[in-house]
């Protein structure tokens, strides 16, 4: 895909398209497409290689805010559409923008096949806790006891946490990243960018009409410090705002503990990206407020081969036993016989 | 042509025969629709013509010997062109009780029964619903009766085998197909030819079945057993080569030539059901020509993949059957506002709901023409015979790809899994498919997604193209601009628009083939898989120059433009259809003209008697075929 010609250089409003964002204002989604548009030209990727592709929801209106190829499928299903589009053309940088309801209810199917398959593509899940769109039903990671209009005397739902779906589902690149918190949104997009395979985000994004600061524990200056905690591949799991706090392992589980009197960084949990088992990841996605903070950053990042990848090897492993397919052996198969 | 074996003088008389329909049955697992296979290719390659309809149970393996697992191969062969697998079978060869059964009242009077007797033990006859054994009773007087100790007799040609007891037994179809082939003077060598290559790998199980089909072709023409031999000459068919063709490999071939001839590849998208599934597994076999295959985890994904790789630019293709059309019905609606070209194949089957997996009907042409919600328009074609499903694969790309349309294609269990001799194209002299990418802009300085040409198709502009960067989605959109829009008279004209890319398709149509004269006192209208039945009744009424004619509808919609005009030249109209009436409804609506049906839902194909006989009453005169 790279050639000698000096491709021009992109900036942000390249990717600006010409239409109105038709986003509530406050909406989080403004900050990630903001985000996006800044980190798509950096890519060095012409702007024709980019596929955007969604399902329905407030989410999945962002194709018509970037000025790319993009398709707005039909709700729960643009994982197949991506994964039908990346197979066919594997040069086209395939990104999909879903939601809670989008991604994880009536598409939660098509996600983890995706997942698993480890297509290349980033899967943005804007996670708002709510239906947004539709105006303000309870989703699949709404609360229990949530109290909506479908709802009015509390789910009864037991909500999924997207992040353990994803490792469930076999995910080679595993992501948490929030939505006013650009400079890591930023990074974690970049991140996902450079994936080789299925990269999966989850971002905790603010939908100020119906579920109004649902992650205001992440975001605000006073609780932020204690209710979140960054993943850095390498390191010990330390959070605070005096970095005096840390996350261990007790036998098999989690606990937090107050560093010093004989408790050192070294007895901590250290983060490890890149373990094969997935389940330090899968530890990292249960943890909630208020009994832990929440990881953001990078749980898991894995080398897998990827679904197209391993798609064209079989054609040209196919081609390479029996060589070229032959319009005339194949219509006339093994015993033709000829009438005079 | 193949060599025959060579004839051993013998005192049997020959009888010449003009065609035999034979049906092999016996327990699934027994090796009956190998054998059905066997007999189909060699006397392809012979030089009949042969029509097949396997039939088999839906389930993997019921209990041994109960009817519910009973497994059938009936085929005719003949030395004149045929249509259909024969409407009363003239051999029936039974490897058990519960087989013999299921089957015998087929059999036509004075017909040949050929039985493993020593299947007929008590507990096979219990399990078989037998009170007493009908091969001892009167029971069977009616038909030439044949009792073979073929299990005993093959476990004696193979008691020096090193194949286990177990093996040995299932070297059986081979000592019946080795009996048929004697009795009907086929030449042994392309099943030779195909046991060494097919067991390979296994030499002793390769040895043992070419030991049981010799066994059981030299008994029969060693004993008394049977008095007299029969020919069937060869056919007279039109030069050419040939070769034989499944319905479902025809039109897996199909499509591969269709990506082919437009240069493009072929991307399917599919999920495993009866009886499609053989489609997804033949292109499987077709990595080597460039076709990629995805097996998704579900039907919606099949379609959605599908519909993705179109916009990519692929061939896309998807396949199911009646339950998963149901489910495909909002994609397709997606792929309708997306303009996009998708070919949906549908091989029917017995429905409602899970209905009859394995069995033959052609009840989706409502969900086909109308399984979508909105105004949804989309264009449908439907193969008539198992190799017409080639030329019918490459239709539906023609189609969908000059209209940017999605297209449904219909087929059906019945031809998706019968044989026929096959005329083989040269891929040379198949027409190419154009199809044109736009790589600059289209109106100026800007990009129209949406400007149509004279068929109102709209541009296919691939991503990867610079400058031409646009979303295509489900929302309604502006006329040329492809802009989300709400406005009242857009959406109006919109769905005018849509209507008339439909319609438009009619300037495909070749001009309606009619057999018969172009007008008189009854004209048959078929489609899809009754062509077979209802060629060869009303070729009969062509012989006693009855005034019958057929016409046959390979595109449902839109209808031919010259349709109505032919309809309006004869007095009555009679639409036989494996369904309660969906052409029927269809053509009456469009046509405002009452018309009479002749509706069948058994899961069986049509038999010739039944359609001549319809006629017969609706002209007053007997029919005989």
């Amino acid at each position: 895909m790279s050639t000698a010609v000096e491709l021009p250089t992109l900036k942000p409003k390249d990717f600006a398209s010409d239409q109105d964002i038709r986003w509530c204002p406050g909406c989080g989604d403004y900050s990630i497409l903001a985000q996006v548009k800044k980190l798509l030209p950096t890519l060095k990727i012409p702007r024709e290689n980019f596929l955007f592709v969604s399902g329905i929801g407030c989410s999945s209106r962002f194709p018509y805010y970037v000025e790319t190829y993009g398709l707005h499928g039909i709700h729960g299903r643009a994982l197949g559409i991506a994964t039908g589009a990346k197979c066919a053309n594997p040069n086209l940088q395939v990104w999909v923008v879903t939601g809670d309801g989008d991604g994880l209810s009536i598409g939660g199917n098509h996600l983890i096949h995706a997942i698993r398959r480890n297509v290349g593509m980033v899967v943005l899940l804007f996670n708002n806790r709510i239906y947004g769109l539709t105006k303000g039903q309870f989703s699949p990671t709404s609360e229990f006891g949530k109290k909506t209009k479908t709802s009015p005397l509390g789910s009864i739902d037991y909500p999924l946490r997207p992040l353990s779906v994803a490792i469930a589902a076999e995910g080679t690149f595993v992501a948490r990243a929030v939505d006013v918190d650009i400079k890591h949104l930023g990074y974690v997009l970049g991140e996902a960018a450079r994936h080789q395979g299925t990269a999966f985000v989850e971002i905790y994004q603010d939908c100020n009409i119906f579920n109004h600061q649902a992650f205001a524990y992440a975001t605000n200056k006073g609780t932020k410090d204690d209710s979140v905690i960054y993943l850095q591949h390498g390191k010990p799991l330390v959070f605070g705002k005096d970095r005096d706090k840390g996350i261990r392992l007790n036998g098999a589980v989690a606990e937090v503990v107050r560093l010093g009197h004989g408790v050192t960084e070294d007895d901590l949990l250290f983060h490890d990206e890149s373990m094969d088992d997935p389940s330090l990841a899968f530890l990292l996605s249960r943890l909630r407020v208020p009994a832990f903070p929440e990881p953001l950053g990078i749980f898991r990042r894995v080398q897998r081969p990827t679904y197209e990848d391993l798609m064209a090897d079989q054609l040209k492993e196919a081609r390479d036993k029996q060589g070229q397919g032959d319009m005339t052996a194949l219509l006339e198969g093994p015993e033709a016989w000829d009438v005079a | 042509m193949i060599a025959k074996t060579s004839e051993r003088s013998t005192e049997k008389s020959i009888q010449e025969l003009d065609a035999v329909t034979i049906r092999f049955c016996g327990d699934s697992g027994d090796g009956m629709q190998l054998a059905g296979n066997q007999f189909t290719n060699t006397s392809v390659l012979f030089g009949n013509d042969v029509s097949t309809l396997p039939d088999f149970p839906a389930e993997i393996r019921a209990p041994a010997g109960t009817l519910a697992g009973v497994s059938g191969f009936q085929l005719r062969f003949s030395s004149h062109e045929i249509y259909t697998p024969g409407d009363e079978v003239d051999v029936l060869v039974s490897m058990n009780p519960a087989a013999l059964k299921a089957n015998v009242g087929d059999l036509v009077e004075g017909g040949l029964l050929l039985v493993d007797e020593d299947e007929f033990t008590p507990t096979n006859l219990k399990k078989a619903g037998y009170q007493t054994n009908p091969l001892q009773d009167d029971s069977l007087a009616g038909y030439q009766l044949h009792k073979v100790k073929i299990t005993t007799m093959n476990r004696e040609a193979l008691k020096d085998s090193p194949i286990g007891a177990k093996a040995v037994d299932r070297c059986k179809n081979f000592f019946a197909l080795g009996m048929v082939y004697w009795l009907y003077g086929r030449p042994m060598e392309p099943t030779l030819d195909w046991i060494e290559q097919k067991f390979a790998k296994v030499p002793e199980i390769a040895q043992a079945n070419i030991t049981a089909l010799k066994t059981g072709y030299f008994f029969g023409e060693t004993t008394e057993c049977f008095a007299v031999r029969y020919v069937v000459p060869e056919a007279k068919i039109g030069p050419g080569r040939y070769r034989k063709v499944v319905g479902n490999e025809a039109l897996a071939w199909g499509f591969v030539t269709a990506a082919r001839l437009a240069n493009k590849e072929l991307f399917f998208g599919s999920y495993p059901i009866t009886p499609a599934s053989t489609l997804l597994e033949e292109l499987n076999r077709c990595k080597h020509y460039g076709v990629k295959t995805f097996q998704a985890e579900d039907e919606i994904a099949a379609i959605t993949s599908a519909i993705g790789a179109s916009f990519a630019g692929a061939l896309a293709v998807t396949s199911t059957s009646g339950p998963g059309l149901g489910l495909k019905g909002e994609a397709i609606g997606l792929a309708v506002m997306m303009e996009l070209p998708v070919i949906i194949i549908d091989v029917q089957r017995g429905g409602p709901s899970t209905g009859l997996p394995t069995k033959t009907e052609q009840s989706d042409l409502f969900i086909a023409l109308h399984g979508r919600h909105g105004e949804c328009p989309v264009p449908i074609i439907a193969a008539k015979s198992p190799g017409d499903c080639f030329y019918t694969a490459i239709e539906a790309s023609k189609i969908a790809m000059r209209y940017m349309t999605p297209v449904i294609l219909m087929s059906d269990g019945y031809l998706a899994n019968g044989s026929e001799p096959w005329k083989i194209p040269r891929f040379d002299d198949l027409e190419r498919i154009p199809v044109v990418h736009l790589t600059e802009k289209n109106n100026g300085d800007d990009f129209l997604p949406y400007k149509r040409d004279e068929n109102l198709s709209r541009p296919w502009a691939l991503p990867g193209t610079p400058g031409l960067e646009h979303r295509l989605g489900g929302l309604e959109k502006e006329d040329r601009t492809g802009k989300v829009c709400y406005d009242p008279a857009n959406h109006q004209h919109m769905t005018n628009i849509r209507a008339q890319k439909v319609r438009n398709v009619g300037k495909m149509i070749p001009p309606t083939q009619i057999t018969g004269d172009d007008k008189g006192e009854l004209l048959v209208i078929g489609w899809g898989g009754t062509y077979g039945s209802i060629t060869t009744a009303v070729q009969s009424c062509q012989r006693q120059s009855l005034s019958v004619s057929a016409v046959h509808l390979r595109y449902l919609n839109p209808l031919p433009g010259d349709l109505g005009e032919i309809m309006s030249r004869f007095e009555r109209i009679l639409v036989p259809e494996l369904n309660m009436g969906q052409l029927r409804t269809h053509l009456q609506a469009e046509y405002l003209r009452e018309m009479e049906g002749l509706n069948k839902v058994q899961g069986k194909p049509f038999l010739v008697s039944e359609i001549s006989n319809k006629i017969s009453k609706m002209i007053g005169q007997r029919v005989s075929v």
